[in-house]
This record gives structure tokens, C-alpha cells and sequence, in this order.
């Protein structure tokens, strides 16, 4: 078909990103709270994070695991099916989980019923009683999720990548063991409930079709009476990994693909620098115009959905590259993403390529806060990196100011074969003979 | 306590150009942001017998090059100015959208009009996305254990036609023997402007989004229109079962199908038929999450959902109930296929008011938060619009849910929900690492 001439339409500026109405406050047991306006459903979002996560687990971590499993099993005053169906009367669910960091309480509901919403949430983080059957059912979905889990290629990557880059730090062996999950009992349960679950250093965000100050004194009135002070104790931050290493083999014999992850340190939002890296990341592998996406994927057909990113927990920042390829390609996909890593440190990015990235980024990022979910679990993100909320303000003019040369510099620190580990999952028989031609490999 | 607001209230306006293209608005100026969605009237269900997977793969290729642009354009002119693309190939439908700051509502628009203009196929093309496409099935189905559980094989089980029953994702082989001629084919006979929606939702205004859209669409020639799939089956009569061996999932899965009221024409029934599964399968209150994970210890897992992999309400034609159980090795399906028969026993008793009250106002809030997201909002607009001529539902959804009677939830459960109807997909597992 030729191609006639065509006019492409112009764009203009986008409109700027309007942060809406927040207020925040600290309650005087210490409990951050965070409420911001977005009136577009009669709905608001809950965000509560309390530093109770993996990290504060000393021993081998099922009891961060179990806490937030079973928080919702009953209280004082109730069982866990009242406490189901008064959620469901509230129009809201609520739902704890935790990361290596802390605990987090996610929810939400009809905004008409925030107070009571918090009423709940409050009752639930001052006397969760952790009754017997309730733990002996948790423990064993538990342990029966992690073997799920543990069954998945991605899931298996992500261990071994892990353990590369954190060692015996609890970032690096975020499951705990099924059998020792299968277990536990209440009274440990409870006894790091009650040291840990407390408001000092926790923080509530709440985002939804409300007036912020109200929401506030909601929180004040449901949340004020929460008491109890943790111990300052300050977890450490994992060792940098060492570099150089060889590539983790995990065998999966028959697999028709090979998982393959690339990870190494990364800069926090923190830092001078992150918005280069940010960048860098967009550039080289983080949206589907990007060159390995375009090199892999558009012009090769080794694999469906490549990525990069950064992953943020408070006390490290990774850069993580995913492919998941067809076995027969496995050494071939390899060596084009370490090309195309290379490419990253020895030239300039061009003007245009990097306008490109800075655009997607900022429009996507604008796009991510335009719901109540996105918006709170963003700001719940900000909070969780000890990061300020003018990060979202000042996002697009920091992205302005960085340069090809920034980009470069950025790429030479973070993104080189050099000083990136890699873990693949797959086919030993079909795999250790190409990629060992030119990878030192430990097979596991 | 008082009843909080749970009213929607997007205004919907439409048109029809002459060619054929029907267009549908649904103006919300909250956030500077606007989804531009074309819906094409071609599913799994529409394709031809021995081409499975065609529908999605030819999804692929329609990011490949059009009329004025060459391949790789059309995505960094979306991502280059801020905005987000995709597709997906449904039973009903394909879609292609982009979500793109307000400020590039235009070029949105000329992107979408440029493909539907033409394609520009290619032999090194095709063939790159039939890699790409058998990529994307072994990463998500054949490489993971638990692939494809339970929505693609699922609905093999329940019906028994072809543009029901058969393998959606497609068969390697009917993938390798896609050529250019079908392509070119497919295109010409599926992606005339008289096939598609071309839905906006968000930050627009409507009179001046109305003359772009002409100025972008009116142009392409009208073709003929292929007749819509009649994809109606038969209710079944007797239980089907088929059992599927992953030999590397840890432990094992059932799945229970039952066909739904007509998601269209008996709307009233379907949305009964939503309530009686939410009080089967939704949350630590659903009467199987109390049965199998609680009180008999059955299980340690369970999802419930009416619906096929289109969604709940953006589905023409045949629908189904779905119950996915997953359970250790000590306990079987028959065990599991009785506690579940004797939950829905109860619910076909009668139902609590009070009991179906709690399970609509959880519903009722879970559909408010997704449709916040001006995707999920965009894409129901876009489907209703597409199968009913009624974007209008987003807005009545609340309503007729509102209106299911405790009877009409008992009055389904025995009508739609016998051990005789359903199909039963047992899990089984292999495993090994």
C-alpha cells in the first residue's frame, strides 16, 4: 500500500498534574495521617503501613508472614465472620498483608461510611485476639501458598535473584519455610502483635470523596486511643552484593522457556541521581518503546513481555530486567540484552529518544494518581520510602532537567553486564551449553 | 444506618457516520486524561475452524504498520506523548486502546483512524508475531503450572460448539499456518468502520470531539458488515467432566461451570444470578469460603465470578457461573462437588434479605472502585455500546442490581445451578519441579 503524505496531529502541552486538597496531621500517639481529596465515586481508599514486616522479624519470619493473615480473624469482641459481614454492611473490605518492610492494611469503601470504616480498621489494630482455629486455618493457606507459589518460574527467578543481591538479609529470603509456617501457633502471634502493631513510626493514608480535615477527625476519633510504644531498634540495610559472580542456573528440565532475571543495586527516590536512573531504566527497557522491548520482542520474537524496573524497599532500591524466552533462544536473548546494556554506557542517548521517555513517564505517572486506588497507594508508596509528598509535585520538572549526559552517566553505574547478576530458570540439557560459552555458571 | 450514595451519573451521547462507524461519548472532565477505544465486532467466537487463535494474533498485527505509519509509530507516538496502548481479543470483541493525556485526544484519534484506513502486512512481520504470540502462551499457560486455569479450558469443558468450546489462545500449528492472504482476508471482512465502536471516555468535549472524529473517520469507505455469531447452545443435560494432568502444579484445583441467564436479553435474571454467586463465592462471608475453608477444611482457596474472560457484563451470548477450588491432596472432588451442591441446596431454600443486602452493597462498592479506573470505565462503555447499543447500563447497573429479590436469587440458584447443567475441570497434579 503506498503511503500517502499525511499530517500527523500536533500535540500541545499537557495540563499540569494538579495535586488535590490534602491535609495531613500526626496524632499524638504518633500515627501519621494523610487525607486527600478525589471526589470522582462516592468511595474512599485506605492505606494503613506499620512497620512490622518482614525485617522486624528476627526469627525466620513467619510471624510478619502470619500476623496480617490472621489480623482479621477476630477481635475482643468479635469473630471473623462479624467482622466479614460488618465490612460488607459498611459497603467496604479490608485486606493486611506485608512486605519486608512493614504491615500494610489496605481498604476502602462507600465514602459514607468512613467513620465507621475506621471504627472497624481501629478495633482490628488494637485487639486482634489471633483465636487458635483461625491460626491453624491461616497456617496451612499459607503454607499451602508459598508451595504454589514456589511452583512458579517467576516466583523461583525472583528467590534466587534475591538471595544474589541481599544474602542472608531478610530482602533476600522473603518466603519463609511451608513447614515452619505450618507450625506456629497464637502466642508468638500475639506477642509480636502486641510489640509491633503499634502507632509510632505507622502512617494512614486515606484518598476518597470526602472533606480532608473530616477524614482527619475521623482517624483522631477511631484511631487516637491506639497506645503502646515499639522500640526504637533500627533494622540494617543489607551489604552491597558482590559482583562478578556467576550466573545462577535453576534447573527446570523440560521447561519450553527460560525465565531470565537481571538485577543489581539501584538508587532510591531518595538520592541525587534517581531521576537519571529513572530515566535510564525507561530508556533501555521500561515501556514498550523502549530498545530491548523493540530488540527482543518487535524485531526478534525471542519473548512476549520484557520489562524493566526499579524496585523500592526503605532500605534498598534494585534494578530489575525480566524476560521470559523461548529455550531454544535462551543464550541468543542473553546476549542481546547485555548489547543493548552496553549500547546504554558507550553512546548518548539521543535528544529525541530521550524526550520520548521523559514524556511516557510523566503521562504515565499522571495517569496512575488519576483514581482514588492509584492515587492512595502512591502516596502509601512515598510514605513507605520516607519520601516527602512534593516528590509528586516536582516529578515532571525533575524529569525536565535531566540530560543525555545524566542518562549516560546514570547507565555507566546501574545498568552495565558487568555489575548486574543474572538468574535463569530453565532446561540445564538445552541451555548450560550456549550460555556457558560465554557465562560462568552455578547450577542449582 | 443511612444508605450511602451509590448512583452513577456519566452522561452518554452517540452517533452513527455514515460509513457506518457507530461513536459513543462519555464525557468526565475530572482528570486531564481521555481513553480512545475502537471495539471491533470480531472474538474467539468468529473464527473459522482449524484457525484457532486468529482473532488475537491478528490483534498483534495491528500494531504493525498502517496506512501512513511504519511499524513502531504508532507505539512511540502514544508512549512519546505520555500515553498508554493495548489490545486484547475477547469473545465478543477486539479492542485497541490508547489513554493519552487530553491534550492528545487528536492524535489518538488519528492513530486509530489510520488502521482502520489499512494495514501495512508483511511476511517478516507475521512471522515475528506468531513467535511473539507462542511466547505469550507458553509464559502463560504452558511454562506455569496452573495456566490456563481456569479461563481458557474452563469454557472447552462447559460448551461443545466451535466458537465456544475451542482452544482461544490457538493451537501451535494453526499459528504456524497463519499467511498473508488470510490476514488481508480477515481484515477486509472484520475491520469494516460498520463492525466497530469507537468509544471516548473522560476529558473531552463532546461537540468539538464530534468534529475531529469526522474530520479522522467519515473518510474511510463503508464495506459490508459480516452477520453477528450466533454462538447459542444447548443447556447441558448431563454433567461434563474432563479431568487435565500439569505435571508440575503442587497440588490440586477443581472447577465447576454453569451457563448464566442470557447476559442481554434476561438482564434482570443474569444480574440474580450475580447476587446468588456473590453469596456462594465472594469474601470470608460467602457460604463456600465458610463451608470449604472454614468449617470442613476442605479446601484452601476459592474464587467464584459469573462471567467468561471478557468480564461480567461484557459478554454477548453465552455466559457462565464459575467456582475454581483449590484443595490438597487428602481431600477429592467429589467431597468438594457435595459440600458445594448442598450450599447452593441452601441458597435455592430462600434467601435472607438482610444475608443479600450485605452481599450487594459489597458488590455495589467493589463496582464503584473499578470503575474509577478510566480503563475498566472506558472498556464498559465501549462493550455495552458495542453488544447492546447501550453504554448507558454503566449508569444502571446499580439499579438493577438494587432491584434482585431475595426470591429471584433462590428462583436462579434452582433454575441455573443443578449438579446435571455443569461442568466439573478437575486439576490434576503432577508434582514435579
Amino acid at each position: 500500500m503506498s503511503a500517502a503524505p499525511v499530517q500527523i496531529p500536533a500535540v500541545g502541552r499537557p495540563k499540569p498534574l494538579k495535586v488535590p486538597p490534602t491535609e495531613e496531621r500526626t496524632l499524638r500517639n504518633g500515627l501519621r495521617a494523610i487525607a486527600i481529596r478525589r471526589s470522582t465515586v462516592p468511595r474512599a481508599e485506605i492505606r494503613l503501613r506499620i512497620p512490622a514486616g518482614g525485617v522486624y522479624d528476627t526469627g525466620d519470619g513467619t510471624r510478619a508472614r502470619l500476623v496480617p493473615e490472621t489480623l482479621l480473624g477476630g477481635t475482643g469482641t468479635r469473630d471473623s465472620v462479624a467482622i466479614a459481614r460488618d465490612l460488607q454492611r459498611l459497603g467496604a473490605s479490608l485486606d493486611a498483608g506485608a512486605d519486608s518492610d512493614d504491615l500494610v492494611v489496605r481498604g476502602g469503601g462507600l465514602a459514607g461510611n468512613l467513620p465507621g470504616l475506621l471504627e472497624l480498621l481501629a478495633e482490628v489494630v488494637t485487639d486482634a485476639a489471633f483465636p487458635a482455629d483461625e491460626v491453624a486455618i491461616a497456617r496451612d493457606r499459607v503454607a499451602q501458598e508459598i508451595i504454589i507459589q514456589r511452583s512458579q518460574p517467576s516466583a523461583l527467578a525472583s528467590e534466587a535473584l534475591r538471595a544474589r543481591l541481599f544474602g542472608k538479609h531478610r530482602y533476600g529470603r522473603p518466603m519463609p519455610d511451608p513447614d515452619a509456617v505450618r507450625r506456629i501457633g497464637p502466642a508468638p502471634l500475639r506477642r509480636f502483635f502486641e510489640q509491633r502493631v503499634l502507632p509510632r513510626g505507622s502512617a494512614i493514608v486515606i484518598v476518597g470523596d470526602m472533606t480532608p480535615a473530616k477524614a482527619l477527625d475521623a482517624v483522631e476519633g477511631a484511631l487516637g486511643g491506639w497506645k503502646g510504644r515499639s522500640q526504637l531498634d533500627k533494622p540494617s540495610a543489607p551489604a552491597p552484593a558482590s559482583i562478578g559472580r556467576p550466573t545462577v542456573l535453576v534447573a527446570r528440565p523440560g521447561a519450553v522457556q527460560t525465565t531470565i532475571r537481571l538485577g543489581g543495586p539501584a538508587l532510591s527516590r531518595r538520592e541525587d541521581g534517581f531521576f537519571s536512573l529513572a530515566l535510564a531504566v525507561m530508556v533501555f527497557g521500561g515501556y514498550f518503546s523502549s530498545r530491548l522491548v523493540k530488540n527482543i520482542r518487535e524485531d526478534k520474537g525471542y519473548t512476549y513481555s520484557p520489562n524493566t524496573m526499579l524496585d523500592h524497599r526503605r532500605r534498598a532500591s534494585a534494578l530489575i530486567i525480566n524476560a521470559d524466552v523461548g529455550t531454544e533462544v535462551t543464550a541468543a536473548a542473553l546476549l542481546e540484552i547485555r548489547y543493548e546494556l552496553g549500547r546504554m554506557a558507550a553512546s548518548m542517548v539521543p535528544q529525541e529518544e530521550l524526550d520520548q521517555a521523559r514524556r511516557y513517564l510523566a503521562g504515565a505517572t499522571s495517569l496512575a494518581v488519576q483514581t482514588q486506588a492509584g492515587l492512595a497507594s502512591y502516596v502509601d508508596g512515598l510514605v513507605a520510602a520516607g519520601v516527602g509528598l512534593d516528590f509528586l509535585r516536582d516529578f515532571r520538572r525533575n524529569l525536565e532537567a535531566v540530560t543525555p549526559k545524566d542518562v549516560q552517566d546514570a547507565a555507566i553505574r546501574y545498568l552495565t553486564p558487568r555489575g548486574l547478576q543474572t538468574v535463569l530458570v530453565g532446561d540445564p540439557a538445552a541451555v548450560s551449553t550456549t550460555v556457558g560459552a560465554f557465562d560462568d555458571l552455578e547450577q542449582r | 444506618m443511612p444508605r450511602p450514595k451509590t448512583t452513577l451519573t456519566f452522561p452518554i451521547e452517540r452517533t452513527t457516520l455514515d460509513n457506518g462507524l457507530r461513536v459513543v461519548m462519555a464525557p468526565d472532565r475530572s482528570s486531564p486524561a481521555v481513553m480512545i477505544a475502537a471495539y471491533y465486532d470480531v472474538g474467539f467466537r468468529s473464527e473459522p475452524q482449524g484457525r484457532t487463535g486468529f482473532a488475537h494474533l491478528f490483534e498483534h498485527l495491528m500494531f504493525e504498520g498502517s496506512v501512513s505509519l511504519e511499524k513502531g509509530m504508532h507505539d512511540r507516538l502514544v508512549n512519546g506523548n505520555g500515553g498508554i496502548m493495548n489490545g486484547s481479543t475477547r469473545n465478543d470483541f477486539t479492542n485497541y486502546f490508547e489513554i493519552m493525556p487530553s491534550n492528545a485526544l487528536e492524535l489518538g484519534l488519528f492513530l486509530e483512524a489510520d488502521r482502520m484506513r489499512g494495514l501495512r502486512l508483511t511476511e517478516q512481520n507475521l512471522a515475528a508475531q506468531v513467535a511473539v504470540v507462542k511466547e505469550e502462551v507458553k509464559v502463560n499457560v504452558m511454562n506455569q503450572p496452573y495456566g490456563g486455569f481456569p479461563w481458557l479450558f474452563l469454557p472447552m469443558a462447559l460448551f461443545e460448539t466451535w466458537p465456544n468450546a475451542h482452544n482461544a489462545y490457538g493451537e501451535f500449528a494453526d499459528l504456524d499456518a497463519a499467511n498473508l492472504d488470510d490476514t488481508v482476508a480477515f481484515f477486509d471482512r472484520y475491520y469494516a468502520p460498520g463492525n466497530a465502536v469507537l468509544a471516548l471516555t473522560g476529558d473531552i468535549d463532546p461537540d468539538a470531539t464530534m468534529r475531529l472524529i469526522e474530520q479522522h473517520f467519515a473518510g474511510i469507505p463503508a464495506r459490508d458488515v459480516p452477520p453477528t455469531v450466533d454462538a447459542s447452545e444447548p443447556v447441558p443435560s448431563s454433567e461434563r467432566r474432563e479431568q487435565r494432568v500439569d505435571p508440575r502444579a503442587p497440588q490440586p484445583a477443581i472447577a465447576l461451570a454453569y451457563r448464566t441467564p442470557d447476559p442481554i436479553t434476561a438482564f434482570d435474571e443474569y444480574c440474580a444470578l450475580i447476587l446468588a454467586g456473590s453469596i456462594l463465592g465472594d469474601g470470608d462471608a460467602s457460604s463456600l469460603h465458610q463451608r470449604l475453608l472454614k468449617r470442613d477444611r476442605l479446601a484452601s482457596h476459592l474464587s467464584a465470578e459469573v462471567g467468561l474472560v471478557a468480564g461480567t457484563f461484557e459478554v454477548r451470548g453465552p455466559s457462565m457461573f464459575q467456582i475454581a477450588v483449590w484443595h490438597p491432596a487428602e481431600t477429592d472432588a467429589e467431597q468438594i462437588t457435595k459440600a458445594i451442591d448442598e450450599e447452593i441446596d441452601v441458597l435455592a431454600d430462600g434467601v435472607d434479605a438482610e444475608e443479600l443486602d450485605r452481599f450487594r452493597n459489597a458488590y455495589l462498592a467493589d463496582l464503584l472502585g473499578a470503575i474509577d479506573n478510566l480503563m475498566a470505565r472506558g472498556m464498559l462503555v465501549a462493550a455495552t455500546e458495542q453488544q447492546r447499543g447501550r453504554a448507558e447500563l454503566i449508569n444502571e447497573i446499580p439499579a438493577a442490581l438494587a432491584a434482585v429479590t431475595p426470591e429471584q436469587v433462590a428462583e436462579v440458584a434452582r433454575t441455573w445451578l443443578r449438579p446435571h447443567q455443569r461442568a466439573l475441570l478437575e486439576w490434576q497434579a503432577g508434582g514435579g519441579r
